[in-house]
Parts: C-alpha cells; structure tokens; sequence
C-alpha cells in the first residue's frame, strides 16, 4: 500500500510504469483512523443524496446492460468494471442511511455498512476505470446517469483520504500551485510570450478591461502551446477585445476530478471572479472536455447563481465565428474522422459545433461507428490518464478506439480536446499507430484567410 | 374460516394496504429529498419535451446496442407485456377488478391467456437463467433480484396449475394462487419491482437534464 505525502515530487519525465493487476495497490492519504476514513466517506456521500441521486439510486434493476456500453468494461471483460457495479457502496450508503426504507435495511441490518476494505477495493473501480463519459446512460433501459454519480461518489472518497496517488498529487499542485503541470502564472507567462514571438502574434495578457477572456488548460500550456497562438490569432483576425490573465488561466479543475468540491468551487471562482474584475462578456474555454463539463454545467453551481457572462467551449465560439463569416477558411480537401470529447458533445450538447467549422474547412467528414453523441470514450477523461496503474487498461481501451478511427479510412484524426489528445500521442506511441491526432482549433487558425488575403 | 375465505378477505386487505402505503411511502419518501436548482444558462428552453422523449428513447435501445442486448429487451418486453395480458384480459382477473370498479372490459378466451401465461414464464425462467450465467448479471444481483423474480413468477405457476385443475382441492389451489399474488403486492413497495414507478421519473429525469444542456442521454 503506498501513501501520499505533499512533500513527494512528481516528476512527469520519468519512465511511466503500469501494473497489469491494478487492484494490487490502493493508495491513502492522511492520518485518519480506518473508522474515521469510513464515516468521511458516508458523510459525503450522504451529502449528495438529493433527489435526483436517490431517483436513479432506486431506479437500478441490476440488469448489467450498462456494461456493454462501458469503454473499459468492453476491453477488459471483468464484471466488476460494469459501471453500476462501481457504485455498489454508494448504493449500500445511500440504501442504509437516505432512502425511504433505511430505517427498515438498518434495524434489520439487510444492507451492512460500507468498510474501509470495500472503499479501498472501489478506489480502482471508481476512478481507474470510470472517465465519467456517460456512455452506460445511453444503453440504461432507466436511463441512469452513472457517470454523475461517480463523480459524487468519489467525493467521499477523496474525503477519506483514498484517492489514487498520482490524481491526488496533480490535484493537490493545483490547488496549491494554480496548475496541475506546473504551468504556474510566471510559467504560462512566459509561455504566452514565447508563443507570440514565435508565431508574430499579439498577444494580450493582463487587459485590465476586455470582452473575451480566455482560459488554456495546462496540457496545452505545457505540451501543446500552439493552441495558444492559434487562439489569439482567430481572436485577432476577428478584432475582438479579448485578453489571457494570469490571476484566472487555468481550465482544468482537478477540484472536480478527484472528488474535491471545494477545491473545485475555490478553482472555478478564481476563473469567474478574474472574468467579473476585467468585465468580461464571454469566457472561451480550450480545447478541454472536463473543463467545458467544470465550468459550463458547474460552474454557476459552484458561484451559487446565474453567470454574468456567456461560456463557450473554443469549438462553439469556431462554430458561431464561422456562421458569421466572422472568420473565412482555406478548404482543407481531405478526409477527416472526428473523435468526439465526450464532456463536449454527448454530457455537454455541443456536438453539432466542430462539425459545422469541419464543413467551414471543407474536409469530407466520415464518421466513425457509433460517432458524434454516442461516440465511444478515448479512456483518458475523467483523470484516468494521471493514474499510472491504470495504463495497462486505458492501452486496451485506446485500442478499440485506434481500430474504430481506422475503420473510417480518413486521411485525418481530429478532435477538440487536449486531453484525448495526449492521450491519443501516448498511446499511439505504446501502440504503434500510424496516425496522429490533430486538434480543431490549430487546423482552423492554420487554415484562416488572413485579411490580406480576402 | 377456509383457506379461500382467508386469501378473499383479511389477507387480500393487509395485502393491498400495504401496497398503497408502501408505494406511497417510498415514493414521497424521494420526492421529499432536497434538491438544488441548476443554475447554469440552459442551452435550449422546454427541458420537459427531453424528458418526455426520454420516456419513449430508452423503450428500446440505441442501434449500436442492439446487438448487445436487443433479446434481453424482447425477454423484458415478453415478461411485461405477459403481465399485462394476463393480468387484465383474463376473464377470472377481469371479474375480480369488476367487482371492484363495477364495469366489466373485453377479456381475451382463456386458450390464449394460458398460452400468454406460458410464454411469460418461460421468460422468466430464461431471465433467471441468464442472472446465473451470464457475469455481470450474476455479479451485481443481490437478495431483491431473486426474490422479485420469485414473487413475480409464483402467480403465474400457481394461475397455471389452478386453469390446469393440477390442484388436489380447486378451492384450496385457487386460495394458494390469491395468497402468491398478495405475497407479490406486499413485497412490491420493498424491492426493485417499484420500477413500474421509478423507470417513468428516471428516464424523464434524465432526459429533461440532458435537454437543457443539449446533449444525449
């Protein structure tokens, strides 16, 4: 069993190593007695039986069709990655201690409390082989959204102090630091600066007033800094009023990821409380799945009302730009497969959007099977690319993915999120794929009629 | 007192007593929960037309699943709709809801009911089947699972066997097959059999969300 400390360093260059029984090691954090994990966990969890939880709680008849639209369930064929499966104690909780009948299960003791050795059992379950995709929903004959409930289960779990070692650490350097891969403010800076030089383009950082303000996960930040030069670029050209801060950057919301709502409350308020300071109409989100998910759908939760400015994910403000004539595009004349983020399009509603800016590039887009809002998971979402034991895994689930892109005998892969992206690199890399993944925004601002050209 | 007048009177009662207070009971039970307004700009107005289609998407599954789990629907739908038949288009049934309700309804002849009764249990047997072979099923099933489908195919064998006169003593087999089905209202509010309410809240909840945000569930 191995243990987490703040103190340990997390070095991102090292050889990843993966284990093929991943239930091998469970990973804790903190002091805390095996009593005091457990009654954190139920607390939490008893937290967020609300209405709509206890409805899809009660709801369940346990007739496993989930797993067949599992991403990790179809290439392992372990029962246990049957994504109801994965909240057995959080159904057990919810069963003993908030449902109607929990006075009955517990002065009979029909459902046992949940203990420490089946949260330490569920911590792979849970986070290892759940990115949070939503895919089971759409083949539950009660149309459960699971993944939604693995995202309140593993608050619990984070409060207990039993989240998987690598997650943990990138979510505590976020919370500490303000990114998760060390793009710190004087990092994303520099990086911003490097960028305009490098591609002769302005850059804005740190408008005092500005429309548009615009937010990089630090996947891009870090390994795809393009994406940056290509947003300013499109921004430019349209003339907007928009800027980068380096007091509210950061997209991704670790908070959220590992369980942490307040960590994820205090990451989206630094987004949303720079976006007020500086006036801002609209915040343009990156090339992120979760972030979209985090800020879009959450992030008024978070705020505790109604947003003063419009979110859009970077594939739906391309989308609006392009159907304004706002921007003009260069046709690409190729074949374009479209790997869909799942946050994006099928748990986020903007599905139609790239599509739209593909047929504005004028590729010839064939869609792969079970595509657009069904598409299948990449298997890196939801912080599953972070854990290290859970590789072995997320290589076979790549592997459907890679055989159903190919499938499709597109001359080009493109999607609109870092994330997949370098899970995409990662695995194409293990597995020897032969194509890569491109990302919508770059191939945009690659292919812009600049205004001496029009 | 016989066996008969006792599965007539005070076990029919207690039986349907609690019931309605069970069904009541659990289903306020998860209303009255708490529940924080989503405060995020929808994308698109009318979330309720979702959730309405939510109802009717999720009666059969999406294209790519079908081949997954297309015959597990048509047992599920076999079961259900045998139920149905059975239930309310068998002449004995009817005349017992008569009573009730004081109007009678079209039945079906008692040849085809027992051949729809049939059919279902053979389909309950083949559910079974698959609860204990397939992984996943016999992974995640639990008490409630087997005694839903216990309770649930009991009428049916005990109906069978008194249309058949299998009984020793009709009188006392038709009593046995009341008190199977008393046995599956009083169970009813207490285990998964109270899909018959939550698949309508769960598939519109779904859909209604899904709506606002203009994504797919």
């Amino acid at each position: 069993m191995s243990k987490t400390t703040t103190e340990m360093a997390l070095d991102l260059d090292a050889k990843r190593l993966s284990v093929v029984e991943p239930g091998t090691r469970v990973d804790v954090q903190g002091d805390l007695s095996d009593e005091a994990r457990v009654e954190k966990a139920m607390t939490n969890f008893v937290k967020d039986f609300g209405r709509v939880t206890a409805t899809y709680m009660e709801a369940c008849i346990h007739c496993g069709a989930c797993a067949h639209a599992c991403p990790f369930y179809e290439a392992s064929g372990n029962p246990r990655h049957t994504p109801i499966w994965k909240l057995e104690p959080f159904k057990q909780a919810y069963k003993r201690e908030a449902g109607p009948l929990a006075f009955f299960y517990k002065a009979f003791n029909l459902k046992k409390n949940v203990t420490l050795d089946e949260l330490k059992e569920w911590q792979e379950l849970l986070y290892d082989t759940c990115t949070m995709c939503g895919r089971c929903t759409l083949i539950c004959p009660m149309s459960i959204d699971i993944a939604t409930l693995v995202g309140m289960a593993r608050h619990g779990m984070f409060h207990a102090g039993l989240v998987p070692h690598e997650l943990y650490t990138v979510t505590e350097k976020a919370q500490r630091e303000g990114s998760p891969l060390g793009a710190t403010p004087q990092v994303f800076e520099d990086r911003v600066e490097w960028m305009g030089d490098e591609h002769e383009v302005d850059m804005h950082m740190n408008e005092d007033q500005a429309d548009v303000l615009v937010l990089m996960s630090s996947i891009e930040i870090q390994k795809y800094p393009e994406s940056m030069a290509a947003t300013a670029k499109i921004l430019n050209q349209m003339g907007k009023s928009w800027t980068f801060r380096t007091d509210g950057y950061e997209a991704t919301n670790f908070g959220m990821l590992s369980g942490n709502t307040g960590w994820q409350k205090e990451m989206s308020m630094k987004v949303i409380g720079t976006a007020e300071k500086i006036g801002a109409k609209l915040v343009i989100l990156p090339e992120c799945g979760h972030a979209y998910q985090a800020l879009r759908w959450q992030g008024a939760n978070m705020y505790g009302k109604s947003l003063p400015f419009k979110i859009q994910h970077i594939s739906e403000f391309l989308a609006d730009a392009v159907d304004s004539g706002s921007i003009k595009l260069k046709p690409v004349n190729k074949s374009v497969a479209f790997h869909d983020p799942c946050q994006v399009s099928r748990r986020g509603g903007a599905t139609q959007a790239p599509r739209k800016v593909l047929e504005a590039l004028g590729v010839e887009l064939i869609e792969s099977k079970s595509g657009g809002s069904m598409n299948t998971c990449c298997g890196g979402g939801g912080g599953v690319i972070t854990i290290h034991r859970a590789d072995t895994l997320r290589y076979k689930v790549m592997g459907a993915k890679f055989r159903q892109l190919d499938e499709t005998g597109a001359e080009m892969m493109v999607t609109s999120c870092s994330n997949c992206r370098q899970n995409f690199d990662d695995s194409s890399e293990k597995l020897n794929w032969d194509k890569q993944m491109n990302s919508l925004l770059e191939l945009v601002a690659d292919n812009l009629v600049e205004e001496a050209e029009k | 007192m016989t066996l008969l007048d006792f599965a007539r009177g005070p076990a029919m009662q207690v039986a349907i007593f609690i019931f309605v207070l069970g069904i009541v009971w659990r289903l306020v039970g998860v209303w009255a929960l708490r529940q924080k307004k989503d405060l995020s700009e929808a994308r698109q107005k009318g979330a309720w037309i979702g959730g309405i289609k939510g109802l009717f998407a999720h009666a059969w599954p999406y294209k790519p699943f079908v081949p997954k789990v297309g015959a597990q629907y048509i047992v599920g739908y076999v079961i259900h709709l045998g139920l149905f038949i059975v239930l309310f288009f068998g002449t004995p049934h009817m005349l017992f809801f008569a009573d009730i309700v004081n109007f009678t309804w079209w039945t079906l002849p008692g040849g085809v009911i027992t051949f729809v009764a049939l059919i279902t249990t053979v389909a309950l047997f083949i559910a079974l089947a698959k609860r204990l072979v397939d992984p996943v099923q016999r992974l995640i099933s639990n008490f409630d699972d087997y005694a839903t489908w216990f309770v649930t195919t009991l009428p049916f064998l005990t109906g069978l066997a008194t249309t058949a006169n299998l009984w020793p003593h009709y009188e006392t087999g038709l009593a046995i097959h009341l008190l199977s089905v008393w046995l599956l209202l009083i169970y009813f509010p207490f285990g998964k059999l109270m899909h018959s309410f939550w698949f309508v809240v769960s598939r519109y909840t779904t859909g209604s969300r899904f709506a606002r945000r203009g994504g797919m569930a």
